[in-house]
């Protein structure tokens, strides 16, 4: 079934590929495509690789981003658990109690998540206060390194691999210093369904 | 005249043993004038927490100007400064030195502290449901804050202990430091060695305080930047300066201006030099008395003593004019009933249970009778013989003509003073200013200061607290883990927003014990681990850490007051655990939640009461400091509204005794109680709201004001007036009063203000209203 609003979209989808495909695949590009396809929902599966655990931790839930600074992280599984990020504040909410941050009082946990946010954001600036950053790959298959600027970030954070094709991000995973990983896999939900 | 060099020489004698003890008496300025003689266990406590608490004892610090790393910079390097000072006893600016030492102290004594630490957590079952529990959260979003604790402290016992400690979030920091909301200042906390009460003490620490900034304004070379301070202390050493400034200044102006009204009347720099002899005399004295009743002098009683400057000397004028001249008896028959009277109304003030009021009482009633015994006995042997002060006849006679002819606005004046009366009964639930704050001698900016770095600081104005009282620090704390479960009941209902308590800084031996027996030994532990993490993705063998933690925890020592004092927890504990006089006392804080059902920030106080009291700790009360401050203003209200009917009672009693006729004394009243409402009324009209100071104003009224009446009523002249050289005394004396007083109300000290706005313009409608209805300007002949 094509919806009016579909085909419009894939010609407007066809319209900014044309505008850009002529432009060369660089670290501007790559923000400028990350930020036209800023905001939205998106479906979330996250692996945390603890040493200490035999197994890896497995969560899943749903991000919504809405830019410029607000990125909601719900997750459905294993427990029900809402993470809001705004601006500089920070609050988890699970088991009816909410745990409220300011992200510059903890600049390890804020150096994690400005990763993420300033990559969905395309926000180059707010990456590079961190992060140096390589970027590999073409447009219909990237691949983003950010490396650790600080001394006292790298003691946290070996690096951050981020991978997507055109304004979409697939996966970000997290290598830190003492050996633990984790993987964040996004695949987009379908807002019509 | 009689000369008595005895007398004379036993005057010199009394001075000079004033002086010596008026070099060796303490002056202060500090909330104890403000607070009451004999107070409930309420208001004692209220008293211990303004003078000594931890709360007197803070310093709220900003710096202002420059960049913001500039600040910064000023701010670290004046915090190191001030951590090696030991004028200071803590010093935070967010640096986070704080915060690292207490997670570390957190996790280092979690098991002492842990309120979670109980003998089923630590089953199989137990420790399975902890350990999943803190495989769940490593998880979540918050795993990271986790992590580094899970091999060492798998059931999370230091989360249990700092979601116990919820002191709030502080201000937000800005390169490190703090910084105010709006990025304009950087913000330092810190608390003094000095105890509030101690403002000498206080003084040389913001001294000190100053100079680590200017150090490292210059070491920095940071040139534009400033220093804010505000805190109790700031508020009592300001005070003091203030009141010792403005007594300084506000003397000389007064005296300047009596001293030129003398010399004009007098014209002799002789009669000066005498006339000065009894103030001096009565001003001594009264500081004397003061000292050795009170153990100190408030700066406020000596303000005080410029007014009576303006009091005392009357006696001397009234001897100059009047006491050298025929009807000598008559004169001193007069001032004595004045002074009786004087003295009935600053003795009701010595009975209030407000030390300020009843000093300032005791030093009137030394400084009248010093300067008016001075007067009699030993002027008369200090004036070198064939004195005379010039004839003020003249001038007296001169002002017959205006008050006959006044005698006209007789009925406009009554009129006038009826209005004033209806006004003032109109405004009556307007007309009283009900805080405690309206006694503070802290001006306006300071206070909007105090606001600003008190909201940017986010500082504890502990209005509500909890009360335990025991015998030992022990059973204090006890008591106050006692009522942790009505604390619960309170926090989960939502009439309380969060709570403190030293117990969660050092928990009782008890509870301690307890926590320590919960524990299993290593063998059991490990069995049990085995057992516990059966279903989880966590070995046991990665868990040896938390083994090993467990046995120190065990066998080791329990958290004891001594071994945590001068470190950053022992200050918070000294904060809220406090010896007093042999007993102790454990502090609960409680914060109001906000958009509540009541008032935002208030607390349902009955309810807490009651829940309290269904807890069933002994000795515990529940205490609002803010309606505590105005209900102690409140009684200090009425004790001087009772002092203040009393002291007119008095009067009149005396007057009657005296007098033996009810219709002079009404004669007396009557004008007085007019001077009283008219002034009273114009002071409201101008936008004040009046406090006990004014009500004491008016008492001075009634007393000064009855030495004027006296003289009226008691003219035998067929005109009604006294005889003119007693009208130009009159004159003369109710000027130096308004220069007295009228100069008190330029105070910017609202206690000295209060007085001085009612008393001098009141003394002067005094003065007009009994001449006046005294005067019979045609019917000279119907003398009683």
């Amino acid at each position: 079934m094509k919806s009016p609003a579909r085909i419009c979209a894939a010609v407007l989808a066809l319209a900014a590929f044309s505008a850009t495909a002529a432009a060369p695949w660089n670290l501007d590009a790559l923000m400028q495509t990350l930020a036209a396809a800023a905001g939205g929902r998106v479906a979330f599966v996250e692996r945390k690789h603890i040493t200490l655990l035999d197994a890896p931790l497995v969560s899943r839930g749903e991000m919504r981003f809405t830019p410029p600074a607000r990125l909601e992280r719900l997750t459905r599984e294993p427990a029900a658990e809402s993470m809001v990020l705004d601006g500089d504040h920070l609050q988890i909410r699970r088991d009816g109690r909410a745990l409220d941050l300011q992200l510059r009082n903890h600049p390890e946990a804020a150096a994690f998540i400005d990763s993420i946010r300033g990559t969905l954001a395309g926000d180059r600036d707010a990456l590079e206060r961190n992060f140096a950053l390589s970027l590999a790959g073409d447009r219909q298959d990237w691949r983003l390194d950010l490396l650790p600027r600080d001394a006292k970030l790298a003691e946290l954070v070996l690096r951050i691999h981020i991978t997507g094709s055109d304004g979409r991000i697939s996966l970000i995973e997290i290598l830190q210093a003492d050996g633990d990983r984790s993987e964040l896999r996004l695949t987009p939900i379908d807002d019509s369904e | 005249m009689t000369r008595r060099p005895l007398i004379v020489l036993l005057w010199l004698l009394l001075l000079a043993l004033c002086v010596s003890a008026t070099l060796r008496t303490r002056f202060t300025a500090d909330l104890s004038a403000f607070l009451p003689r004999t107070p409930t266990e309420q208001q004692a406590l209220l008293v211990d927490l303004l003078r000594d608490g931890v709360v007197s004892r803070l310093l709220m610090i900003g710096v202002e100007g420059a960049d913001a790393d500039t600040r910064a910079a000023v701010s670290r390097e004046m915090a190191g400064n001030m951590r090696r000072d030991p004028r200071f006893a803590s010093v935070n600016n967010g640096d986070g030195s704080h915060a690292e030492f207490e997670r570390r102290w957190v996790f280092d004594n979690r098991y002492l502290l842990s309120p979670t630490v109980t003998p089923e957590r630590f089953t199989a079952d137990g420790l399975a449901a902890a350990i999943g529990h803190a495989i769940d959260l490593l998880t979540s979003s918050a795993g990271m804050l986790v992590k580094p604790l899970i091999a060492h402290d798998p059931t999370l016992e230091t989360l249990s202990v700092l979601d116990a400690f919820d002191g709030g979030s502080g201000p937000r920091s800005a390169d490190g430091v703090w910084a105010s909301a709006d990025d304009r200042r950087a913000l330092l906390l810190a608390t003094t060695r000095a105890s509030g009460a101690d403002t000498d003490g206080q003084q040389a620490t913001i001294a000190a305080l100053r100079t680590h900034f200017d150090e490292a304004r210059r070491a920095l070379g940071a040139g534009d930047v400033r220093l804010l301070v505000s805190g109790p202390g700031v508020f009592a050493v300001d005070a003091r300066d203030t009141i010792r400034n403005e007594v300084k200044r506000l003397s000389l102006i007064g005296a300047s201006l009596i001293i030129a009204l003398l010399l004009l009347v007098y014209r002799s720099p002789t009669a000066l030099l005498l006339g000065l002899a009894p103030v001096l005399t009565g001003a001594l004295l009264g500081i004397v008395a003061v000292g050795l009743a009170f153990g100190e002098v408030h700066g406020v009683t000596l303000g005080f003593g410029i007014t009576l400057i303006g009091e005392a000397i009357d006696y001397a004028i009234y001897f100059f004019i009047q006491g050298t001249s025929g009807a000598r008896d008559d004169f001193w028959r007069t001032i004595r009933l004045g002074v009786v009277t004087s003295l009935c109304g600053f003795g009701a003030m010595l009975l209030s249970g407000f030390p300020g009021l009843a000093q300032l009482g005791l030093y009137s009633m030394a400084g009248l009778i010093g300067a008016v015994l001075t007067t009699r006995y030993v002027l008369p042997s200090l004036v070198p013989t064939g004195f005379r002060v010039r004839d003020v006849a003249p001038l007296g006679r001169r002002l017959v003509a205006p008050a006959l002819a006044a005698t006209r606005l007789r009925w406009p004046a009554a009129a006038l003073a009826l209005v004033a009366l209806l006004f003032l009964w109109q405004q009556r639930d307007r007309l009283w200013h009900h805080e405690l704050s309206a006694l503070s001698p802290v001006p306006l900016a300071a206070q909007q200061l105090d606001a600003m770095l008190r909201a940017d600081l986010g500082a504890p104005d502990n209005r509500y607290l909890l009360v335990a009282t025991a015998d030992s620090a022990e059973s204090a704390l006890q008591r106050a883990e006692a009522l942790v479960p009505a604390l619960e009941h309170l926090r989960e209902a939502g009439l309380v927003a969060a709570y403190d308590s030293p117990a969660r800084l050092l928990p009782s031996r008890r509870t301690q014990q307890g926590r320590q027996a919960a524990l299993p030994d290593g063998a059991m532990l490990q069995t049990r681990l085995q057992q516990a993490t059966a279903g989880l993705p966590l070995r046991p063998q990665r868990l040896q850490g938390f083994v090993d933690d467990v046995a120190a925890a065990r066998a080791g020592p329990q958290l004891d007051r001594r071994t945590l004092e001068g470190s950053v927890v022992g200050l918070a504990l000294d904060a809220l655990l406090i010896p007093q006089g042999g007993r102790w006392r454990a502090l609960l804080p409680l914060s109001a939640p906000n958009g509540g059902a009541a008032h935002d920030g208030d607390l349902d106080a009955d309810a807490i009461a009651r829940a309290i009291a269904d807890a069933n700790v002994p000795e515990t009360v529940f205490i609002d400091l803010a309606d505590e401050s105005r209900q102690m203003y409140a009684g200090y209200l009425r004790e001087a509204w009772g002092a203040a009917l009393g002291g007119v009672a008095a009067i009149l009693l005396v007057l009657l005794a005296a007098l033996r006729s009810p219709r002079q004394v009404i004669a007396l009243a009557l004008p007085l109680a007019a001077a009283v409402t008219l002034i009273t009324a114009l002071v409201v009209l101008a936008g004040e709201r009046l406090t006990l100071l004014h009500l004491v104003g008016m008492l001075l009224v009634g007393a000064v004001g009855s030495n004027y009446a006296l003289f009226f009523v008691t003219a035998r002249s067929a005109n009604g007036l006294p005889r003119p050289e007693t009208l130009a005394s009159l004159l003369v004396a109710n000027l130096t009063t308004l220069c007295g007083f009228g100069v008190l109300a330029l105070s910017s000290v609202p206690v000295m203000h209060a007085i001085g706005v009612i008393v001098g313009p009141g003394a002067m409608f005094a003065l007009c209203f009994s001449a006046m209805f005294a005067a019979r300007p045609r019917d000279g002949s119907t003398t009683p």
